[in-house]
């Protein structure tokens, strides 16, 4: 038979599955969320972990004792593996308990007391195992016995636990471990009473110990954290300060069982890449039981879950949405996750499309063919999308991307006192004519909103309408906020003494200097686009483009002088932006510092030390707004924007509300496996025509050659034959 | 030739020195251990004394090249450059900045470039050199025209394109294989068959011009009209004589990259989703990672010194008149 027909018989017979399915076959129809991720996770050790490409696996796996509520918003703080929320007491330098509404410079320390709950499991872990004479099975193992041992899985045995207060206390102990690197240490040593000691005494004592041997922090006492119970801790903080509430419901507080550290601190281990950064082991819904970040990570139930029930309660158009069906259902709904490595967007966009992914982001490359808007302005999504089911998602985050102007730069920050008034408008002009809303437009496809100082939407302190305009940048008029004028940016110039651009004293054009990191080809219009700003005052702006090790040296020197750069916040609460502008937080100088404007004013520093300190009250917004005011009226930064996500989902996704603060979030997601394998199939019907057209097309292409080819020899033959 | 290769082996220790010396005087004038440091431990609230820690806890606290405090040969040994270059050598590449251990990392990633840059070699020499002798065997004729020109339009596409559009026909339009992924075992032959085709065909205008001129060069012989001249079919003339005669060329451009397959491309295997080694000397230098960026210039090194050594090798094979001494 013609090669040609068994093949066309062969691809008939096929017809009705699914050729270009990426995952194992027999996974279809079953409860598996698929998602890609683009960058490999660095950490997954909770103490050292604290990048977003990583939280996104963590905090699904470690429970810290809080977490924050689904549906709420503004973000409210909820029990998570407590029983209620922490009680906080206050004591004096005597240890004498003070009353709740005490003032502040009374306090000495703060003791928070945590419950947990019983009856929290961790995973089934070998570090657990044990033998019948309740001997850990895998504790002390030698290389020999590592021999057939490759990766978690290769242990036959497994064990469990319960979750116990002591764990708690490890983890804090392990943000001081002299061969980890915990971010949070230098900052958490400054509120966590005894922590910088600690570290200290357990870095001598590291030195004095064998490098590969297990260091066992549970011999060596941290003051500020006492165990009270099996089930109860208290932590020790100097003075008072509120914001520390928050840090207990990010993953460096989780809990973290000695055993582990016990375990994976065995020769050999590390070799095999056997380590707690490779291998999680928490108490939360799922587990992580494939890890190869190059291509593929998987989260599974975790058999050990049980007891956390889907809110029921959450803002007024989660009824409508949907999002309340699910109210006080067991969780977690889904009982896998594959992420799969996509470095590329095209791959990864085209894979939603064809429904082998959940969820999108929305790059700029599919952005019109993904969003359209709307007669009022507002997104949605386009008819092809909404014709496949998808459906948008959006966000404001709690970022701010700024432009800095360094305070220290004797032109946009001024030495003298008449320098300085002079700096300040003429970074009030440059406010003005730096046209965010077309930046937005332009470069972000409308996925931001022009900030209006510091703090983001979403925390209190930021406001809306007309009291939240920043009145140096804009007009209220006609009930929206209009940009200032050009004439008035060029009036504020020559007040700063450069009329039209010139310096009054020097008769020279004013020249100002963009720091930026080296950028790409694409990133041109950007620059050139503010380059064009400045130019609406007649300022020339040089950009000095460096790589990210100079420019990072640039600003702890303080020798930049208008620079880029964003904060995307650790918790919601305006400290966490306004300290960014704290005088004693000044970048230059200070390694630790995050005020890379060095921004410096006494009022301000002490207006930021008295609200740091309170608790969220009518009066500490009154402080936070006149904070924000003479920010507005200083003009440090120019305020820049708040990045809004956009995200797709595809119709069998169930269960999503944006949490821009909350990570563990994949347990109160549902989907309809049986509506995404249907989709599947009749989006991904395999076109075979062009495999027939290809191979006729190659075999007729061969029939010129053939024919010439035969006709050659003949003529050789003929001539080989007259000869 | 067993001397040969003695001395050739020999000779590559000092290459290999220099290559380590240049990349590491590269990689410390544009990051110091400063912003190794911080680079890895993120932007946000990071002290002076962490940056301090862990440049002792991973040797970078030393002087780069010279130490001035130490005594005798440590001046030269007690540094970063001596400590972290002499395990390499045994083959031990120690740690990547973020713990994990190098040689598994590599081992682990090279299966997967292979998979996808032996084939698409093979085939690839298979189908260019059948192309290119095709078109001698029919040049002068709109064939060998058609083709040339047909090579030039492959040579002026960029890579980039053929990947790019191969996933948009192949994958999206059609549905015939996966757009992206890597499965385990012999599953991972449906992710495979679009980048191997891509990769074939990607390269072909350059390659098969490149062969078509060698063959050409040789048509030109004098054993070439000897051998029409006996009468010999023009098929026989080009497949059994010109293609042996020509192999010493094609030998010195095919050989040599042999080993460095190993290592992987980084665009295919990035757009593909294939976990291979083709970004892992990138994603190094982005992440100012020098233990990896070391061990992966020194594995590109010694592998680019094998496969001139194999090439040369391989030489005695085709010609018996060459003898390596």
């Amino acid at each position: 038979m013609n090669p040609l027909i068994i093949l066309i018989l062969f691809l008939t017979a096929c017809s009705g599955t699914i050729w270009n399915h990426p995952y194992p076959r027999d996974d279809s129809g079953k409860n598996i969320l698929y998602n890609a991720f683009a960058e490999r996770p660095k950490h997954l050790d909770p103490v050292q972990s604290y990048s977003s490409n990583e939280i996104l696996f963590t905090a699904q796996i470690y429970q810290p004792p809080l977490q924050y509520h689904y549906l709420k918003r503004p973000y409210a703080l909820i029990p998570q593996t407590v029983d209620k929320m922490p009680v906080v007491q206050y004591f004096d330098v005597n240890g004498e308990l003070l009353p709740a509404e005490t003032d502040v410079s009374s306090i000495a320390y703060s003791v928070y007391e945590i419950s947990i709950k019983p009856g929290i499991y961790y995973q089934p872990h070998p570090a657990f195992a044990r033998d019948d004479q309740e001997a850990f099975l895998y504790h002390d193992l030698t290389r020999k016995d590592l021999r057939e041992i490759f990766k978690l899985t290769d242990f036959s045995q497994t064990g469990m636990r319960e979750l116990l207060a002591e764990d708690y206390i490890y983890q804090i102990k392990r943000l001081a471990h002299p061969r980890l690197h915990s971010p949070i240490l230098g900052l958490m040593a400054d509120y966590i009473v005894g922590l910088r000691e600690y570290a200290e005494t357990l870095r001598k004592e590291a030195d004095a110990a064998s490098k590969d041997a297990y260091f066992d922090l549970r011999k060596f006492r941290l003051e500020g954290v006492e165990w009270v119970d099996a089930y109860t801790y208290r932590i020790k903080i100097k003075g008072k300060y509120p914001q520390f509430i928050y840090w207990l419901a990010m993953p460096f507080f989780s809990p973290i069982p000695w055993e582990a550290d016990r375990f994976y601190a065995q020769s050999g281990f590390a070799e095999k890449n056997i380590t707690l950064d490779w291998y999680p082991i928490g108490t939360g819904p799922y587990m992580l039981t494939e890890n190869d970040p190059n291509r593929i990570m998987v989260l599974e139930r975790n058999p050990c879950f049980q007891g956390e029930l889907y809110p029921s309660e959450g803002m007024p158009d989660d009824i409508e949405n949907g999002l309340l069906e699910d109210a006080g259902k067991p969780l977690p709904f889904i009982d896998k996750i594959i992420f799969s490595r996509e470095k590329e967007g095209i791959p990864r966009w085209n894979k939603f499309l064809q429904g082998y992914y959940d969820a999108s982001g929305i790059g700029s490359d599919s952005f019109d063919q993904a969003v359209q808007l709307t007669g009022q302005g507002e997104a949605t999504v386009t008819e092809v999308m909404q014709s496949q089911g998808i459906r948008l998602e959006t966000a404001v985050a709690p970022s701010t991307y700024y432009i800095g102007f360094n305070m220290l730069d004797p032109v946009v920050g001024g030495r003298t006192k008449q320098e300085k008034q002079s700096a300040r408008k003429l970074r009030q002009a440059i406010s003005i004519v730096v046209d965010y809303e077309e930046y937005v437009s332009i470069f972000a496809n409308g996925r931001g909103i022009p900030a209006q100082g510091p703090i983001p939407p979403g925390i209190t302190g930021y406001r809306e309408g007309e009291e939240g305009v920043n009145p140096i940048v804009y007009k209220w008029q006609d009930g929206r906020a209009h940009r200032r004028s050009i004439n008035e940016a060029k009036a504020l110039l020559a007040e700063a003494g450069y009329p039209n651009g010139i310096d009054a004293k020097t008769g020279a054009p004013l020249v100002l200097y963009f720091d930026v990191t080296a950028r790409s080809a694409d990133d041109k219009s950007i620059l050139d686009w503010m380059r064009k700003q400045f130019r609406k005052i007649n300022i020339q702006l040089v950009v000095r483009s460096t790589d990210y090790n100079r420019f990072q040296d640039k600003i702890r020197k303080g020798n930049a002088q208008i620079f880029e750069w964003g904060w995307n916040a650790d918790y919601p609460d305006p400290e966490n932006f306004l300290f960014l502008l704290y005088g004693p937080q000044g970048k230059a100088g200070n390694n630790s510092g995050n005020n890379a404007a060095n921004y410096d004013n006494a009022e301000y520093n002490s207006l930021f030390e008295q609200m740091e300190k309170m608790e969220d009250s009518p009066e500490r917004e009154q402080i936070i707004d006149r904070m924000v005011g003479m920010l507005r009226q200083d003009a440090p930064w120019l305020w820049g924007y708040h990045p809004k996500d956009y995200a797709l989902y595809h119709a069998w996704y169930g269960n999503v509300k944006p949490n821009k603060l909350s990570y563990n979030n994949i347990k109160y997601l549902r989907i309809d496996p049986a509506l995404r394998e249907q989709k599947r199939r009749e989006w991904n019907e395999p076109v075979i025509w062009p495999i027939g057209a290809g191979v006729t097309v190659l075999v007729l292409s061969l029939v010129p050659g053939v024919i010439a080819y035969r006709r050659r020899e003949r003529k050789v033959e003929l001539k080989r034959s007259a000869a | 030739m067993l001397n040969y290769i003695i001395r050739r082996v020999l000779y590559a220790i000092p290459i290999l020195v220099g290559v380590n010396l240049i990349t590491f005087t590269l990689f410390f004038v544009v990051n110091t251990p400063d912003d190794m440091a911080r680079m890895h431990l993120g932007i946000k609230y990071v002290t002076d004394e962490a940056i301090i820690k862990w440049k002792q806890e991973r040797g970078y606290d030393k002087p780069l090249l010279y130490n001035t405090e130490a005594e005798g040969a440590a001046k030269l040994t007690s540094t970063i450059f001596f400590e972290k270059s002499i395990a390499m050598f045994v083959f031990d590449f120690g740690r990547a900045d973020d713990g994990r251990d190098i040689a598994h990392e590599i081992k682990s990633r090279m299966l997967p470039s292979l998979a996808i840059a032996l084939p698409v070699f093979l085939l690839g020499l298979l189908v260019y050199i059948t192309f290119a002798l095709v078109m001698v065997f029919f040049r002068m004729t709109y064939i060998d025209f058609w083709g040339i020109v047909l090579c030039v339009a492959l040579m002026s596409i960029s890579s980039l394109f053929y990947i790019i559009g191969g996933q948009f026909l192949v994958g999206k339009l059609w549905h015939l294989v996966p757009i992206s992924g890597y499965g385990n075992g012999l599953d991972a032959g449906r992710f495979l068959l679009l980048p191997i085709i891509i990769g074939v065909v990607g390269s072909a205008g350059a390659n098969v011009r490149w062969y078509r001129t060698i063959f050409l060069e040789e048509m030109n012989k004098e054993y070439v009209r000897t051998a029409r001249a006996k009468g010999l079919p023009e098929s026989i003339v080009l497949f059994r004589h010109v293609l042996k005669n020509a192999m010493i060329p094609i030998l010195t451009g095919a050989v040599v990259v042999i080993p460095l397959l190993f290592l992987g491309s980084l665009i295919a295997e990035s757009f593909f989703g294939i976990p291979g080694l083709g970004s892992y000397t990138i994603e190094a230098i982005n992440s100012q990672d020098f233990a990896v960026v070391r061990a992966m210039v020194f594995l590109g090194s010694l592998f680019y010194i094998i496969g001139l050594i194999l090439t040369d090798i391989s030489y005695t094979l085709v010609d018996p008149r060459i003898r390596l001494g």
